[in-house]
């Protein structure tokens, strides 16, 4: 064992550590947010020094508890290393930032003493799936990032927020069951659980067998990646959460579902016997996701919708299974998560300073809150894959895949990722147009025609009754526009929109420092990636030479057991 | 391996009555299917340890007449995991009941908008959001 590796389990036990410690100081709410940052800096600096090392000299294996060959292992390999510091750095940003939305809000529905070991905790789970080699971990650490996540999608237990969770929940038991019946069913075929002998073993199976193992392993991991037809659980689930939660969620928790996927088809099942199914279905989950994200009206669903669409493109690049596939694949799960969590931070920012984020209600953001427009919209060129930023980069390399491989089903995929990264843009510049760019007193007056309208069309639609409706207005946004209009508009209700915002109250207080600079800091990061895309390309295309190749992996921990 | 057919029997009917409570609107009874869903599965994850034997201690029997321990491990942790869920999912029932009076698993918002548009026959609302206001400017530009 090298020094370097023992590195490798502190990602995991270092949150998980700082998880009781802060449970501990929940009465100290200053040295609880000190152990959240210090554990989170700390772990953004191990996970660099793993990259490197994991970089320089091969895989990093550590068997726990010194039992080896028996017990279970830790890998750090090129591709876990990168998952890791890329989850590392969004970590901290987006915990910064709730540092910065908590110290100034006494929001109730935010209770703050619980939401730090929460959080460390689900950053432990994040941790460990990236390093574990062992099928049963991985479930483990599955489970603690769905419980983590459980908690932090209800916190304080709101209407719309039970609702939400209810569905996430249930969603996620469901394939945690599916993961163990996996689990037993490789076990029963293979007598182990560790990845490696896994690799080695399945190649004496019958090829029924090993497709069946395959195609449960596959179901479930495309859950949690939320690969349509499987996403139908997560534009419903994550916008309902507190802002950090929902960035957190949607920039990560989807992406290692995919990582999974990876580690699967790489390492496991390297002949690509799916490989048409994972094609279709990437092609599906972009064009259905990016069609849903265009008929939303809340900034927040409509970007829920491109992560299902965006997932299609990663999926893309598994399906090829070629070289420059995963290694497009890598760069892009890189390129997205940044990207995702920022945005979702930035809307975050958004309905903190103009108490919503339907479009119905937003206006002359980019005007008044001139940052927030300008980090928006770098964002969002980003995220459509605007040359020359690293989503345009992401899209060519696996573009450029595709192109390679020639078949008529990878270059049909090549046209719907362009036709898709059009949609995109569509639906960022509605965004755009509506939220930030028109004035609010258009806005207002939108509003007013849309409630005429509502008004004319009689009573056709039952309307909910009054105290229904204040109360729905409370919790979420659900009531439907032409509702939510004719609410806005009456002066009873304390439902409204920016410009009777600023009539009534004048310009909303700056934001606090804290949550504008990581925000800012991430949409950096994600324009940093197109500065150094190209030593990115470099490692990721031999990330995918090891995944590939699969001799790196097994030599690795076949020789950490001596 | 041999596989134990009471044990699979066992499980299969667990999972199948787990599936059917599941599909039901209250929550508690949706609980009470991940529960059954659950405990089948662990039956399945035991039933993979081949057939029984004497506790596995180290020296105290002969390692081929021991049972599989790892099974047995597995299914105290998914048992464990089983026992947090269910806690997590009862306090959300009854979160559920005190706001709403009931524990109904509530619709999908993307369900109820698509149904509440097929009734009415109407395009998409975000439709109408972006092309009156696209109206509203041109005759505003028209009248200038």
């Amino acid at each position: 064992m090298t020094t370097a590796s023992l590195l490798v389990p502190l990602p995991v036990i270092l949150p998980l550590l700082g998880s009781g410690a802060a449970l501990m100081l929940f009465r100290y709410p200053r040295a609880q947010r000190a152990v959240s940052v210090v554990v989170l800096v700390a772990v953004v600096a191990v996970a660099a020094v793993l990259l490197v090392v994991a970089d320089r000299e091969g895989p990093q294996v550590v068997w726990l508890g010194g039992w080896v060959d028996l017990g279970v292992a830790l890998v750090a390999d090129r591709l876990a290393a990168l998952m890791l510091l890329v989850s590392a750095v969004v970590t901290l940003a987006v915990l910064l930032y709730s540092l910065g939305q908590g110290i100034s809000d006494s929001d109730r529905s935010a209770p703050v003493s619980i939401y730090h070991p929460t959080f460390l905790t689900l950053v432990a789970g994040v941790s460990n799936a990236f390093l574990a080699g062992d099928l049963f971990n991985l479930f483990v650490s599955f489970e603690i990032l769905l419980f983590a996540s459980y908690v932090l999608l209800t916190l304080g237990g709101t209407e719309g927020r039970i609702r939400a969770g209810t569905i996430y929940v249930v969603v996620n038991v469901l394939s945690s069951m599916l993961f163990l019946v996996s689990i037993a069913a490789v076990y029963a075929a293979v007598g182990t659980l560790n990845l490696a002998q896994i690799a080695t073993r399945l190649d004496d199976l019958p090829a029924s067998t090993s497709l069946m193992l395959h195609l449960l392993l596959l179901v479930t991991f495309s859950i949690k990646a939320a690969v349509f037809p499987l996403s139908l659980w997560l534009p419903d689930s994550y916008p309902t959460a507190p802002a950090p939660v929902t960035a957190v969620f949607a920039g990560l928790l989807t992406k290692v579902g995919v990582y999974a996927i990876i580690r699967t088809e790489t390492l496991l099942f390297p002949g690509g016997d799916l490989a048409l199914l994972l094609m279709v279905v990437a092609g599906v989950s972009m064009v259905i996701g990016i069609l849903g994200a265009i008929a939303q009206s809340d900034v927040k669903r409509l970007l829920s919708f491109t992560l299902v669409s965006h997932i299609g493109y990663m999926i893309f690049g598994i399906g090829l299974g070629t070289v420059g596939g995963y290694s497009g694949a890598i760069f892009y799960v890189a390129h997205h998560i940044t990207i995702q969590t920022a945005l979702f931070l930035v809307i975050g920012m958004v309905e903190r300073q103009a108490g919503s984020t339907a479009l119905l209600k937003l206006g002359g953001l980019a005007r008044i809150f001139p940052l927030l427009g300008l980090l928006f919209f770098v964002g969002a060129m980003n995220l459509a894959g605007i040359p020359p930023l690293s989503g345009f980069l992401g899209k060519v390399g696996l573009f450029r895949a595709g192109l390679d491989e020639g078949g008529p089903l990878a270059l049909t995929l090549v046209g719907l990722g362009t036709l898709v990264s059009l949609l995109t843009l569509y639906a960022v510049a509605k965004t755009w147009s509506l939220a930030f760019w028109r004035s609010p007193q258009e806005a207002h007056a939108m509003a007013q025609e849309l409630a005429d309208a509502d008004a004319e069309g009689a009573e056709a639609g039952t309307r909910p009754g009054r105290r229904r409706q204040v109360r729905m207005h409370a919790a979420s946004y659900h009531a439907g526009d032409l509702a939510q209009a004719g609410s806005i508009l009456d002066d009873d209700s304390p439902d409204r929109d920016l410009h009777q915002r600023i009539e009534a109250d004048g310009l909303p207080p700056r934001l606090p420092w804290l949550m504008t600079v990581p925000a800012t800091a991430l949409v950096a990061v994600s324009v940093a990636l197109t500065v150094v895309a190209g030593p990115l390309y470099g490692f990721t295309g031999r990330a995918a030479d090891d995944l590939v190749a699969r001799t790196p992996y097994l030599e690795a921990v076949a020789e950490a057991a001596g | 391996m041999e596989v134990n057919l009471t044990l699979a029997v066992v499980a299969g009917g667990l999972v199948g009555c787990g599936a059917y409570l599941l599909l039901e609107r209250s929550l508690t009874r949706v609980l009470a299917g991940l529960v059954l869903l659950g405990n089948g599965v662990n039956v399945a994850i035991l039933s993979t340890g081949g057939g029984a034997g004497e506790a596995a201690f180290y020296g105290s029997a002969a390692p081929e007449d021991m049972s599989d321990p790892l099974p047995q491990a597995m299914v105290l942790t998914a048992i464990v995991i089983t026992l947090g869920t269910v806690a997590f999912l009862l306090a959300m029932a009854h979160r559920s009941w005190q706001l709403t009076g009931h524990d109904d698993v509530q619709d999908d918002t993307e369900d109820a908008r698509i149904r509440r548009l097929a009734v009415d026959d109407a395009s998409s609302e975000s439709y109408g959001l972006t092309t009156d206001g696209q109206d509203d400017d041109d005759e505003r530009e028209e009248g200038e």
